[in-house]
């Protein structure tokens, strides 16, 4: 029976770490396809690109992870605005299908450096001292490094979450979302504003690119290989919605740890079908509008 | 008023009419096309059989043309049906009979099938969700196929597929000599129906669908069952070549059913131009012969080349090199 | 007018009510089309004079009430079967087949209507048909000569009359008309006019206007919505001396 009760603490345990970085990285797709109405398949590249860059002044240069990871995320965010000024930008109009395909030539692109750079295989993060081992939270103990993920992840969107109800970034974000023509009749400057979005979601991407590298292997497949999972979370949760995703991502999270323990050898098959039944009941989404 | 029905059009009328119907008539281009086709058999033996698997692919890319170009379905997931129908080629091949024809027939029942079942679930989405769904059942269909290692190989790959002499006349031999003719008239075939689909009732409908969903409701069409259909005509097609892959390799991998395939054929689309039937013969010959020369200078970065290659296109020639030829001959008039 | 009373309305709304979360759009509006009715719509911008279309013809479902056709329910049907039980639409901003030609636009709604827009072989005679009747409804409103362009080329009033013969096309029982005339040079506006009284005299049409000397001419009841709510139905000559209509444009025109 405890062994039972343990395995479950522990299976959640996983499941939420493992949820929360994937809400970490998709809500910016959540966001910028209900704000812009831009299908950005290419989201998990900056995701992968905060992953490549953190390991590797991590391991090649020995800045400390925190560091590494903050720097990885204003680097990442940075980029992002170039590459929306000077190409996003421009499609915003296009027909559903260039975006698509516009994506998948940067997923192409993206993948090809990588493996350019770093060769075939996956990135191996050297986890800090201080993060390895277990930690004792009273009733039981854990890995460390899942309870920071879980700890971090839990604040960076607490911090997002205030940031959107609390600023007037926020306020306007929300007012945009909700009504682009309204927005911009009250003056809100929305072409400012989805460059900002873009450069939040594509930061937040790389965080978690970055912090879960150890969950979501860094490799030059990353793009592609979780694609579907990054949709997912965005298609169950609802578009344009930033709590939406979160119980997606953390409802996939859990049900695909689950599954992977229980039943390893269809664990994909169960995902799958349940995702499917769940968009049949709510085509657009538990949180979505009709 | 015109509304009584009995209407007689004025003479001005009786031209529009007939220049209305006159639009999708054959033109005599399109026969040279098939007769380039026809004497590159002879003009370049030794790229016989590369030529097979690009007929094979262009007819997997015009299936796909009729859901993305001309019904606006924007599918990730087409490799599914491909997939499924060279699985079913080379399992009917090896259990039931080696009858290339029976193959073929088989994978196309097979993938219509899998078409109009997963159109049911697909079809109800639009946008992302319908990205992820129909990406999801590629990852569902690979994973089956990985796992079902008994009957499909796993990850070996269906061997020992065999392919009877087609008409009991020739055999798929070594040099591609009857695989090019064989895949060559069944993307011939192809073509045919795809060409007579979108230019019926039929097909201007489904570019309706396309173009303005919510008047398509509101003069009356069952949207959701066009889209059904065009869904299940097009995975059919699909199955086709699938099948045609598997005879022509007699083997099949688990790499038929894989985004990555679904990607290439979307490459190949909007690198010929999208919606306009002969996008598939520019894009697949082009993508094919492209991949055979980069892919042995560089086969690492090539994929770089490609993901360039599809970001400028999308960027400065969204209708594909047939949209680029279209403006030259336009701007060609305007100058004259 | 007074002999078309004792038919069955061929539409009819009973507390038809929608809200999108708190804002009330459609507040328990009655409202009945018999046949041969010319009736009007008209209200200040924002009335829910559109949405009430689009509850009618099925592309928003009500949050309350019943819409029946010819005495049959048809509230939860889809807009497809709602085409086929005889309800024609046209759109305030136009919705065409953009790359389709301005024939192709009407043919495809004939096809349609006559049951053939599924078929893939063997519709030669049938598209023939189709394109000479298109062609026919075209020329019937004056834009024959435009039936061979694509229709996003053609100016924006022209634009509009092929609206309008999409939904002639149909040969609906029940027509709904969303500001016909909106966009259409004042010098050609009297096509607008000249296409609704040429209409079948049996079939009932609604037009929701904001030119005044328009819906004077051509309807013989007039609905006046104001925030949802049905303020006043009426004749022509009733609604031009109500002083609750007068109160609503002159607020409506004093800002
Ligand atoms: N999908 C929607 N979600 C939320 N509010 C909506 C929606 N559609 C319409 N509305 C609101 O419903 C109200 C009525 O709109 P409607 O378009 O029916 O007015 P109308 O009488 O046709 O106005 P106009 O004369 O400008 O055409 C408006 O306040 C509008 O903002
Ligand atoms: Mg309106």
């Amino acid at each position: 029976m405890d062994q039972i009760l343990s395995a479950l603490v522990s299976i959640l345990f996983h499941g939420l770490a493992y949820g929360m970085i994937l809400y970490v990285i998709s809500v910016g797709l959540s966001v910028t396809m209900g704000l812009m109405g831009f299908a950005n398949l290419a989201h998990g590249v900056f995701a992968m690109a905060g992953g490549y860059i953190t390991v590797t002044l991590m391991n090649g240069f020995g800045i400390h992870f925190f560091l590494a990871l903050v720097t990885a995320c204003i680097v990442v965010a940075l980029a992002s605005v170039v590459l929306e000024r000077l190409l996003y930008s421009r499609l915003y109009t296009a027909s559903e299908l260039d975006q698509v395909l516009f994506t998948i030539g940067i997923i192409f692109m993206a993948s090809a450096a990588a493996r350019y750079a770093w060769g075939p295989l996956p990135q191996r993060m050297i986890l800090p001292e201080s993060l390895s081992g277990q930690v004792d939270l009273g009733f039981r103990t854990f890995p460390t490094y899942r309870t920071f993920l879980i700890v971090v992840s839990g604040v960076i969107i607490a911090a997002l979450w205030l940031g959107i109800e609390r600023t007037r970034f926020g306020a306007q974000l929300r007012a945009a979302v909700d009504n682009r023509r309204m927005a911009e009749a009250i003056g809100i400057n929305t072409r400012r504003l989805f460059t900002a979005t873009f450069a939040v979601g594509s930061g937040l991407a790389a965080l978690g690119g970055g912090l879960g590298a150890d969950i979501l292997a860094i490799e030059p497949a990353y793009a592609l290989e979780y694609l579907v999972y990054f949709l997912i979370v965005v298609s169950v949760g609802g578009l344009g919605t930033v709590k939406g995703p979160f119980v997606a991502a953390v409802l996939l999270g859990v049900t695909d740890t689950t599954c992977k323990y229980l039943i390893p050898e269809f664990g994909a098959f169960f995902i799958f079908l349940a995702m499917i039944g769940l968009l049949l009941w709510r085509p657009t989404g538990l949180f979505g509008r009709a | 008023m015109a509304t009584d029905g009995t209407v007689r059009p004025s003479l001005a009328g009786a031209e529009v009419v007939s220049a209305s119907l006159a639009r999708h008539r054959f033109r005599p281009l399109e026969g040279l096309v098939w007769l380039a086709m026809l004497a590159g058999y002879w003009l370049w033996p030794e790229y016989r059989p590369l030529g097979s698997q690009i007929f094979i692919m262009c007819l997997f890319v015009l299936s796909l043309d009729i859901v993305v170009g001309y019904a606006g379905i924007v599918t990730l997931g087409h490799a599914a049906f491909f997939g499924v129908g060279a699985y079913t080629a080379g399992l009917t091949a090896i259990h039931l009979s080696n009858e290339p024809f029976l193959g073929l027939l088989t994978a196309a029942v097979a993938a219509g099938l899998v078409g109009i079942l997963s159109g049911l679930i697909v079809l109800r989405t639009t946008g992302l969700t319908l990205m992820m769904l129909t990406l999801a059942i590629v990852f569902v269909l690979h994973e089956a196929a990985n796992k079902l290692g008994s009957v499909t190989g796993g990850s070996d790959g269906l061997q020992g597929v065999t392919v009877a002499p087609i008409l009991g006349l020739w055999s798929l031999d070594f040099f591609g000599q009857t695989a090019y003719i064989y895949t060559g008239a069944v993307l011939f075939l192809g073509w045919l129906f795809a060409r007579i689909l979108v230019g019926s009732p039929f097909g201007r409908s489904i570019v309706g669908i396309r173009e303005n969903l919510v008047r398509m409701r509101a003069i009356g069409s069952p949207v959701r069952l066009r889209l059904l259909v065009v869904y299940g005509i097009s995975a059919t097609m699909a199955g086709i070549a699938g099948a045609l892959l598997t005879q022509t390799t007699q083997f099949v991998s688990l790499s038929a059913i894989t985004f990555t395939r679904s990607g290439e054929a979307l490459i190949m689309l909007i690198l010929g131009g999208v919606g306009r039937l002969y996008g598939a013969f520019v894009g697949a010959p082009i993508y094919m012969l492209m991949q055979d020369a980069l892919a042995k200078y560089n086969p690492v970065f090539w994929t770089f080349w490609i993901g360039l290659m599809l970001v400028l296109t999308v960027m400065f020639a969204r209708n594909g090199v047939l949209g680029l030829v279209d403006s030259v001959l336009a701007w060609r008039r305007r100058a004259a | 007018m007074t002999a078309s009373a004792s038919l069955p309305p061929l539409l009819e709304t009973q507390g038809l009510s929608k809200s999108f979360g708190a804002l009330v759009v459609a507040d328990s509006i009655d409202l009945t089309l018999r046949p041969g009715a010319r009736h009007a719509l008209i209200g200040p911008n924002g009335a829910g004079k559109t949405t009430f279309v689009n509850l009618v013809t099925g592309t928003l479902q009500p949050t309350a009430g019943r819409i029946l056709m010819g005495g049959e329910e048809v509230t939860g049907l889809s807009p497809e079967a709602r085409v086929r039980k005889g309800v024609g639409r046209t759109f305030q901003i136009n919705s065409l087949f953009n790359r389709l030609s301005v024939l192709e636009n009407v043919a495809i709604a004939v096809s349609e209507r006559d049951g053939f827009a599924g078929r893939i072989f063997r519709a030669r005679k049938a598209e023939r048909r189709a394109f000479e009747e298109a062609y026919a409804i075209l020329e019937g409103i004056g834009i024959g000569m435009e039936a061979l362009r694509p229709v996003a080329e053609i100016a924006y009033g022209r634009q509009r009359l092929v609206e309008i013969a999409i939904a002639l096309a149909l040969k609906p029982k029940v027509l709904l008309l969303d500001e016909p005339a909106a966009g259409i040079p004042s010098a050609e506006s009297h096509v607008v006019l000249d296409v609704v009284e040429a209409l079948p005299p049996d079939i009932a049409v609604l037009i929701i206007e904001h030119d005044m000397a328009l819906v004077f001419r051509l309807a013989s009841r007039i609905t006046v919505l104001v925030q949802g709510a049905i303020l006043v139905e009426g004749t022509p000559q009733e609604i031009a001396h109500d002083p609750k209509v007068k109160e609503v444009y002159l607020g409506e025109k004093s800002h």
